[in-house]
């Protein structure tokens, strides 16, 4: 029999989730005073009693806060409303759709001696205060995402609960011999297999020479395994580049940019090489100290993100997570960072293409993603950055990376002939099925139904039991390998740990979630929480031991056999039995055209009008989405777990101003730390992704250095999100940011450790009058640096600290305002993108860390968005300080053409001292007495005392003397109150789910 | 008495068993974290043990409720060994998902025969969770972990924190019992029961601004708050900006724990 249980909050309590869902609706045009109530409904199924039933209803419900209704599906009790003029609709999972809960729950009521054959969850609710026509778009847009849901109107009927069916074992050949081109396209496109002509002739070809046709899963393979999410085969392909300085071909582009760099300055260190492993496992590993390495690794989540907020970020962070632990032989994971980019959450509903969900909505679900994973997993969250621009519509961004700590001596992994392959943690589903070569296509409206099956939910508890074991079965040396079972799911995990020896797998013998699986769906499944192990038989006993006392499934599901080829079996039929190296070197290369053509420089000039005072300026670019206060999302995340946080995400006196980079301590008894931090600003790519990609590595880096990090320890990673790279300058921007990692990964002698691109960012709809419309991202580059300090105890934080400390700006002013925040709150087009002079940025980063390590620097924050104003104004209301700055004395380090005529000259002059975003650049608060010395060390770095630390609640800056009446003292150019000015930084994303 | 051994029980989902540990460790405890698969087989014994501690996490990914599946095991097949700990003289500490199991298990406040039980945690109001410092106020003496201290500044990072008893009078009651011994508190007044403080003061809303529960023997406490994670000076939010003693003021909980058994 099945039996329903709806838990509903006790008479006078809230009702959370029926509350937050009515304050949803007005995003998506509904009316204010929708009523929406909410249960958390159980669905049973076994051979229960009424007390049986009433047993379990008290296990779901709290009778504190909470009351239960329980009787069989379609009971009268079922249907009685909490309220009147309410309409009850269910929103249950789709088939297939994982559900922690469920399995969970399954336990527990084994625990109270109840036998159930299964549990799954819903969620009921009951809408009123809507027209009748209405109803479809709550159900749809509001109440459900037709990803992972289905809403059934009314209240559950038995008819509507279908068992899943089972499978019946069929082997599928493909016969694309015979096809012709058209055949072959259409193949590529409707099994979504997303393979190019060539590639699809390639495959062709190669079976026409083993005179027979392939199989479904043969194919599957290929294409997955050729994918660009896999392979990286465009910008790791060759590419033919031009731009102002000529023509470049490359071979492998990414090899001759980026890595290249990082073997040049390996080769330059020789003894003192500090890289321990780059490019090659699943994340880039650095020494720590004599004990440990680490390691780092940053991932995008995008396409499903776009479809599915939550459950596209939650699976993006456990994805991530797994990388460390699939690097060497296991790293634990001690921090987590995301950054996102979405389109301003105050996009208004009618302006959505078809297709999309709304800005603030996407947020919100990718927030609570990423927080319902790395919360549970254990890991703090410690650094990040939200990014709003209307291109991010289509394709929001959700970059998820993870640090993790590995024994030196775990850092080598190798396959051995004969080992068992083993599946470990979670089972395989349907779902996440074409994952890989999905992510690697172009989004359209109709993506969403199209794609459904590659949006998942992660279960993080099976994740952290999978964790646990690990990090045991590592120590006691149970296992010879092990990687993750990410996009490709077995087909890529095992796949690449074969490459070398070869593998024969039995697919029927893998653990399914339900029945129904059909062999290529078991060995293409994307499912969450599944690490692939290779262990000798010798070591099966203890390893299978240790993992069922830990309730974790481990099961062989084949042997790595010596013979190089791939073969799979189903009830020991052969299913698949390819050559390993058509997988992994067969694939055609790609050649694709890349042009960059610099946009013409178009001189930046002042807004016109009169303009002597610039506190409205600073107001509003303190309250600019990209530069407000992210204390919303930040407070979600337990950045503080495993106990070793040291500079947290948020700072000073209030505990709410924002920190330049996150310090840990990853061992509890050592004093060394770890320095996370990033990079990335797109805007200047709008000018030149040259400059874009060396001011994001340059900004990473002084946020790292910021803090305390030793500037000669810090490594970085890549992560670009590109456009559709078919198109010659797309691709060619993005080849022409590489050339600037390489450029200047060498010049200051950071390496990039690792990386990942995501390309194809693109989406396409078809807007009112039927025309065919696409949405391109900004070209964006994220760089991730994690940096090392010796002591944390030499760390400082950005909130200034005494009264009567002086404020010095460390670094050059130049006229560069093109892409910044200045330009954009006043729509400016032109302007010089900031530039980075590398040699003088080394000498600059390396000063300021023999003076942050004297103890001379009270407080330190880095320029970036807003330039001083906005450092300054963050330092002295973070402090709770005032702070008084003289622009004449700040003055000398403005670098300028002297073309500007005379008169025009001192308000140009001093837009820029105040809203110039060039590079490195620093604010030091130090104090008086440690004046002289802290010159002395910046002997030769363009620095100066710009100001005093004062006993006030005002910022307060002086302008230019004037250049026509040189008695008159100068006027103030900025004079806010700190309130004012936190205030309005605070304001845009004060958001509360509760109070509102 | 040798130094005392501690129990650090963990589940799938508990993840602040480590520094947890390292905690007890450094207050001189002998310290032992074990997986409660191995309880639950009989194979080990609590009775070699004089502190057993719940640590933090999602046990069993908190699914249904906060610590609801945990509670419902130690409740309904560790009863008896439970209540034979206690009744030793032994000490027990939950903290944070740990309060949560603790409170849920029935084994932190009798029931008195009643169906529904005296309190629980649930949803913070802001209805989300939140990870940030509260200043904390105790409230009298009966409990062993919370003796000679007067105030801590400690972490809270959750989503179920706010307790909320049956009714005002089971509230009453084990206020006048001095079974709620900590509470959120703000900086300028002192709290009271009848005068609930502001969010962010009092995190969640919890009833009479109870931060920490203590069983009728002052044996048994549960408590929102991280302990473990202000041991040392650089933990503290502003330990770049305040003059701080290099050791954090949590601490002295698990001193307490320690030197009860000297």
């Amino acid at each position: 029999m099945l039996w329903e249980i709806d838990i509903y909050p006790a008479e006078g309590q809230p009702d959370r989730l029926g509350a937050s869902m009515a304050a949803d609706a007005a995003d998506l045009g509904l009316p204010e005073n929708i009523t929406i109530r909410a249960a958390q409904g159980y669905l049973l199924e076994g051979d229960l009693t009424p007390p049986d039933v009433e047993l379990a209803a008290q296990l779901f419900s709290d009778p504190v806060v909470e009351r239960a209704v329980a009787a069989p599906v379609g009971d009268s009790r079922l249907a009685a409303p909490p309220a009147d003029d309410l309409q009850p609709m269910c929103v249950l999972r789709k088939p297939g759709v994982m559900d922690p809960v469920s399995l969970s729950a399954e336990n527990a009521l084994k625990d109270l001696g109840l036998e159930v054959a299964s549990v799954r969850t819903f969620r009921k609710y009951w809408v009123g205060g809507v027209r009748p026509d209405q109803l479809a778009v709550v159900a749809a847009k509001l109440l459900s995402n037709d990803a992972i849901e289905r809403v059934v109107p009314g209240v559950l009927d038995p008819q509507q609960i279908a068992p899943g069916s089972s499978y019946a074992f069929e082997r599928v050949e493909v016969p694309l011999r015979n096809f012709n081109d058209e055949q072959l396209e259409n193949l590529s496109r409707e099994g979504q297999l997303y393979l190019t002509l060539v590639e699809m002739q390639t495959i062709q070809q190669h079976f026409r020479e083993l005179e027979r046709d392939p199989t479904d899963v043969e194919l599957e393979t290929l294409a997955q395994t050729w994918s660009e999410h896999c392979s990286h085969k465009t910008l790791a392909g060759r590419i033919a580049y031009r731009d102002e300085n000529g023509e470049r071909r490359f071979e492998n582009m990414l090899k001759e940019t980026i890595f290249t760099a990082t073997q040049e300055l390996r080769k330059k260190w020789g003894d003192a090489d500090w890289c321990a492993s780059v490019f090659e496992d699943n994340a880039g590993v650095v020494h720590f100290n004599e004990q440990w390495n680490v390691v780092f690794k940053v991932e995008t989540h995008n396409h499903p993100s776009a479809l599915e907020p939550y459950g596209g970020a939650n699976t993006g962070i456990g994805g991530v997570i797994r990388d460390p632990m699939g690097t060497g032989l296991g790293a634990k994971p001690v921090a987590n960072t995301d950054v996102f980019c979405f389109a301003p959450p105050d996009t208004p509903a009618d302006e959505l293409p078809a297709g999309v969900l709304h800005p603030r909505r996407v947020m919100k679900g990718v927030v609570s993603g990423v927080r319902d994973y790395g919360n549970r997993m254990g890991i703090p969250t410690v650094n990040g950055a939200v990014l709003f621009d209307r291109r991010y519509l289509g394709n929001p961004l959700v970059f998820c990376g993870n640090v993790g700590m590995l024994p030196k001596n775990k850092t080598k992994k190798r396959v051995q002939p004969n080992d068992w392959i083993v599946a470990l943690g979670g089972r395989t589903g349907r779902d996440g099925i074409h994952g890989a070569t999905f992510s690697s296509a172009e989004l359209t409206s109709e993506s969403e139904s199209l794609s459904g099956g590659a949006v998942q939910i992660g279960n993080p508890i099976t994740e952290k039991i999978v964790l646990d074991v690990l990090l045991e079965a590592r120590d006691r040396g149970l296992y010879n390998s092990v990687t993750d079972c990410g996009a490709g799911g077995f087909s890529s995990a095992v796949g690449e740990m074969g490459e070398d020896i070869g593998a024969e797998v039995w697919l029927d013998r893998a653990p399914l979630k339900y029945a129904g699986l059909s062999y290529t769906e078991i060995w293409i499944s994307e499912a969450q929480e599944r690490m692939v192990f290779s262990v000798p038989p010798e070591m099966w006993e203890a390893f299978s031991a240790l993992c069922a006392s830990e309730n974790v499934e481990a099961t062989i599901i084949g042997a790595f056999k010596p013979t190089g080829r791939l073969r799979l079996l189903y009830n020991e039929q052969e299913v698949a039995d390819l050559d390993m190296r058509i997988l992994h070197d067969g694939r055609p290369p790609v050649v694709r055209d890349a042009v960059f053509e610099p946009p013409p420089v178009v001189a930046w000039r002042l807004p016109t009008g009169p303009r002597q005072n610039h506190t409205h300026d600073l107001l509003r670019i303190l309250g600019s989405l990209n530069v407000a206060s992210k204390e919303w999302v930040i407070r979600q995340y337990d950045h503080e777990v495993q106990g070793g946080s040291v500079i947290k995400p948020l700072v000073g006196v209030q505990n709410d101003g924002p920190s330049d980079a996150a310090v840990v301590r990853p061992l509890l008894d050592s004093q060394q730390g770890l320095v996370i931090s990033c990079g990335i600003n797109p805007h200047f790519g709008d000018c030149d992704p040259y400059h874009m990609a060396a001011s994001a590595i340059d900004e990473a880096l002084r946020n790292c250095v910021a803090v305390g990090a030793d500037p000669s320890r810090i490594a970085i990673l890549d992560n670009f999100c590109w456009g559709y790279t078919d198109r010659p300058e797309t691709l060619g921007a993005l080849v022409r940011a590489a050339l600037a990692c390489h450029d200047l990964a060498l010049e200051l002698e950071t390496p990039f450790i690792s990386g990942k691109d995501s390309l194809n960012n693109e989406f396409s709809y078809d807007d009112a009058n039927g025309a065919r419309q696409t949405l391109s991202i900004p070209s964006t580059l994220l760089i991730s640096a994690m940096g090392q300090v010796a002591d944390v105890s030499t760390c400082v934080t950005m909130d200034l600290k005494r009264v009567g400390d002086l404020l010095y700006q460390i670094g050059a002013t130049k006229n560069e305002m093109g892409g910044s925040h200045f330009s954009l709150i006043h729509k400016l087009a032109g302007g010089e993108p900031p530039q980075v002079d590398a040699p003088l940025a080394k000498r600059t980063f390396a000063a300021l860390h023999r003076a942050i390590q004297q103890g001379l620097v009270a407080a330190c924050h880095d320029l970036s968005e807003g330039g001083l104003s906005v450092a300054a104004a963050e330092m002295a209301f973070a402090g709770e300080l005032g702070l008084k700055i003289e622009l004449a004395r700040a003055a000398p380090l403005l670098v300028v053409d002297h073309e500007q005529q005379a008169a025009a000259q001192n308000a140009m002059h001093t837009a820029l001292l105040l809203f110039s975003e060039s590079n490195t650049r620093f604010l030091c608060e130090v104090a008086p007495e440690h004046a002289v010395e802290f010159e002395e060390i910046m002997q030769g770095i363009p620095h100066a005392s710009i100001g005093e630390v004062v006993a006030a609640t005002q910022l307060e800056v002086v302008g230019l003397p004037s250049t026509e009446n040189q008695n008159t003292s100068p006027p103030l150019v900025i004079d806010a109150a700190l309130a004012d000015l936190k205030e309005a930084w605070q304001a845009p994303l004060r958001w509360s789910s509760a109070r509102r | 008495m040798p130094t005392p051994r501690a129990l650090i029980l963990r589940a799938p989902g508990t993840n602040c068993d480590l520094e947890t540990e390292f905690a007890f460790q450094r207050a001189g405890a002998q310290t032992k974290r074990l997986h409660i698969n191995r309880l639950l087989e009989g194979g080990a014994c609590l009775e070699h043990f004089q502190i057993l501690c719940l640590p933090g996490g999602f046990s069993y990914g908190d699914d249904i409720a906060a610590g609801r599946i945990l509670a419902n095991q130690l409740q309904l097949r560790l009863k008896d060994e439970i209540e034979k700990f206690v009744a030793a003289g032994k000490l027990i500490l939950g903290i944070c998902n740990g309060f949560q199991i603790l409170l849920k298990s029935g084994f932190l406040l009798a029931e008195n025969g009643e169906t529904c039980p005296p309190a629980t945690l649930t949803w913070n109001d802001t209805g989300q969770f939140e990870d940030r410092w509260t200043l904390l106020k105790t409230a009298g003496s009966k409990s062993v972990f919370l003796r000679g201290i007067e105030t801590m500044y400690l972490p809270v990072a959750h989503a179920e924190g706010k307790f909320v008893a049956r009714s005002a009078d089971t509230l009453a009651a084990l206020e006048s019992d001095g079974q709620l011994p900590l509470r959120y508190a703000c900086k300028a007044n002192a709290p009271s029961v009848n005068g609930n403080l502001d969010f962010p003061d009092n995190p969640n809303g919890s009833q009479g601004n109870v931060a920490g529960v203590c069983d009728a023997t002052g044996r048994i406490l549960g408590l929102m708050p991280h302990p473990e994670r202000y041991i040392e000076r650089t933990q503290h939010p502003r330990w770049t900006r305040e003059n701080l003693p290099p050791e954090g003021d949590g601490m002295a909980v698990f001193r307490n724990a320690v030197r009860y058994f000297e």
